[in-house]
């Protein structure tokens, strides 16, 4: 929303499953979503005494990946700390994290228009699971804890406060979804956890520079949902201030269900983290030759993608920025032209049809469909029909419209003939359009899509017109 | 300056350690006496001497991303003192809330 008289001011946290088979810190294998409880655990991650940690080189070199298309700054040396807090998804009493000697810092995300820096890339390992028992939250008796995830890795990406809308904030995590799946460090799939964005959200009057108080939110699960909670947290935080009550500085949840944000005032685990170094890790040393093999292997980031739709395909930017914004979508954009099908209407198709559709069709399906509209084969809305259809039953373009019969007749001598019957059938209206009755037309035409439903309109129009001049 | 009891309380609660009538003075003391030290150890001059977490002079070294074995339910479930259909059961963490 905006909001008259106010900015919105938004930083945000990322977190990211790297793509790897093992946990951060020791062999076990990444849990599948519907494994057992406590089927993917060992020692080391269980936190039993006497285990010593073990850095997945998997996970360092996905962080080193993500931060250099980040263009971020990696240093000679990192180190790994303990975060202390007791809870018990968190079965040593401490989290391996980074503290001041991050892997990577200072980089930046182009998103649209703007450009967003990032402060900071670093690794860490995820927490537990907890099921409350209890009819309710605040009245649960117990909780259940599976450690499946716990000592899974995780990359932290935290950006500067350069966001300022909701729009803006959605847009950047999808931005950073399709870096990381283009550069293959994450499968970045909201649904499945392996990215949970956590927005800090304030505002201030415009025109001041001070920043507001802000709330952290959590447990948003979608990027339509991100949109959601920003935009009803922005106007929760504007009512309060203008009727003058403070906004307090607090996490806040998501409810999906109630579309709201609530309070999730954890009192009691003020934070107070006493990181201190891990003792069982030594540092780390980062060989500049392995980030330069890794910066040389990068394929091609969507921001150059964007640049190049354009110089390559003459897209408009706005077009180019749509489809680059999505690598399954600029895939499919390059894979049709390749195919045959025009640019600009491949394009055309991509944003209006498969962007908001959801599904989308393989590269052969758009292709055809484009193609036989382009051609003048079949109509606009027949290609629509088509394309849904080819998707829900993966038959091919060309069969579908061989069944329904949508084959556009464009064959002039053809046409000639069906026009000259149905000047025939209509005589009088044919009569009527040669004395000057130029709306009489319609009804021939009318006549003429009944008689011949697939005639190509545009070419059957002209003929008749020359015909009956 | 030594620590004062409500230091001393918040400590002992970051680290769930539940405290008796009259612990606070005596580990308010204790605890004052270890700061002491480190205040001794920070009058050294450190300026020339780059900051170490480590006193061990090897760099971490890295696995490969293979799985190993890991327990089974059972095995990582056996020390626990309550546990319940594969989960370990805590007592309700949202009790203060």
């Amino acid at each position: 929303m905006r909001a008259v008289g106010w900015e919105v001011v938004i930083g945000m946290e990322v977190h990211v499953q790297p793509t790897t088979r093992t946990k951060m810190f020791c062999g076990c294998a990444i849990a599948p979503l519907n494994a057992p409880p406590n089927s993917h655990t060992c020692p080391v991650c269980l936190g039993l005494p006497g285990v010593l940690p073990v850095i997945n080189k998997a996970a360092v070199e996905a962080c080193l990946k993500t931060a250099v298309a980040l263009n971020c700054e990696i240093p000679r040396h990192t180190k790994f700390d303990r975060k202390n807090y007791m809870y018990p998804d968190l079965p040593k009493g401490y989290q391996i994290s980074q503290y001041d000697l991050p892997m990577s810092h200072d980089g930046h995300l182009e998103v649209g228009e703007r450009r967003v820096r990032i402060r900071r890339v670093h690794l860490e390992e995820d927490t537990g699971k907890l099921v409350h028992a209890g009819d309710r939250l605040h009245k649960a008796w117990e909780s259940f804890v599976d450690l499946n995830r716990a000592g899974v890795p995780l990359m932290e990406i935290v950006s500067e406060p350069d966001i300022r809308s909701a729009e803006e904030a959605r847009d950047y995590a999808v931005a950073l979804r399709t870096l990381l799946r283009t550069v293959g460090a994450s499968e970045a799939d909201m649904e499945k956890g392996q990215l949970r964005a956590e927005p800090n959200i304030s505002v201030r009057r415009t025109g001041t520079t001070e920043l507001g108080v802000k709330t952290e939110l959590k447990n948003i699960n979608s990027f339509r949902n991100l949109y959601r909670a920003i935009d009803f947290e922005v106007k929760r935080q504007i009512e309060a201030l203008e009727s003058g009550h403070d906004v307090v500085q607090e996490t806040r949840g998501w409810s999906d269900a109630e579309q709201r944000t609530f309070s999730q005032r954890t009192k009691e685990f003020a934070e107070d983290y006493r990181y201190f170094p891990e003792p069982d890790l030594p540092p780390l040393e980062l060989d500049p030759a392995w980030i330069e093999e890794l910066r040389r292997a990068l394929p091609e980031l969507p921001e150059a993608r964007r640049v190049r739709l354009v110089s390559q395909y003459a897209l408009p930017l706005h077009d180019a920025s749509l489809i680059a914004a999505e690598r399954e979508l600029a895939d499919l954009f390059e894979g049709a032209v390749r195919a045959g099908a025009d640019a600009k209407p491949a394009a055309n198709w991509i944003i209006g049809e498969v962007a908001p559709g959801g599904s989308v069709p393989t590269i052969n399906q758009l292709a055809d469909v484009v193609k036989l509209v382009t051609s003048g084969s079949i109509t606009r809305d027949q290609g629509r029909e088509v394309l849904a259809e080819s998707i829900r039953s993966q038959r091919s373009a060309g069969e579908l419209v061989a069944e329904r019969g949508f084959a556009q007749v464009s064959d002039e001598s053809e046409l000639e003939a069906i026009v000259r019957e149905v000047i025939a059938t209509n005589a009088k209206a044919a009569a009527d359009y040669q004395a000057g009755k130029k709306q009489a037309l319609g009804a021939l035409m009318a006549d003429l899509k009944k008689k011949a439903p697939n005639a190509n309109p545009k070419m059957a129009n002209e003929i008749l017109q020359k015909l009956l001049q | 300056m030594p620590l004062s009891r409500d230091q001393v309380r918040h400590v002992a609660l970051l680290a769930r350690l539940g405290l008796e009538q009259g612990d606070e003075d005596f580990y308010a003391e204790q605890l004052s006496g270890i700061l002491r030290h480190i205040d001794r150890l920070q009058e050294l001059n450190t300026d020339a001497i780059p900051p170490t977490a480590q006193v061990v002079e090897v760099a971490a070294t890295l696995r490969e991303d293979v799985p190993r074995p890991c327990l089974t339910q059972e095995e990582a479930l056996a020390n626990a003192p309550a546990a319940v259909d594969g989960f370990f059961r805590v007592p309700s963490i949202q009790e203060e809330a």
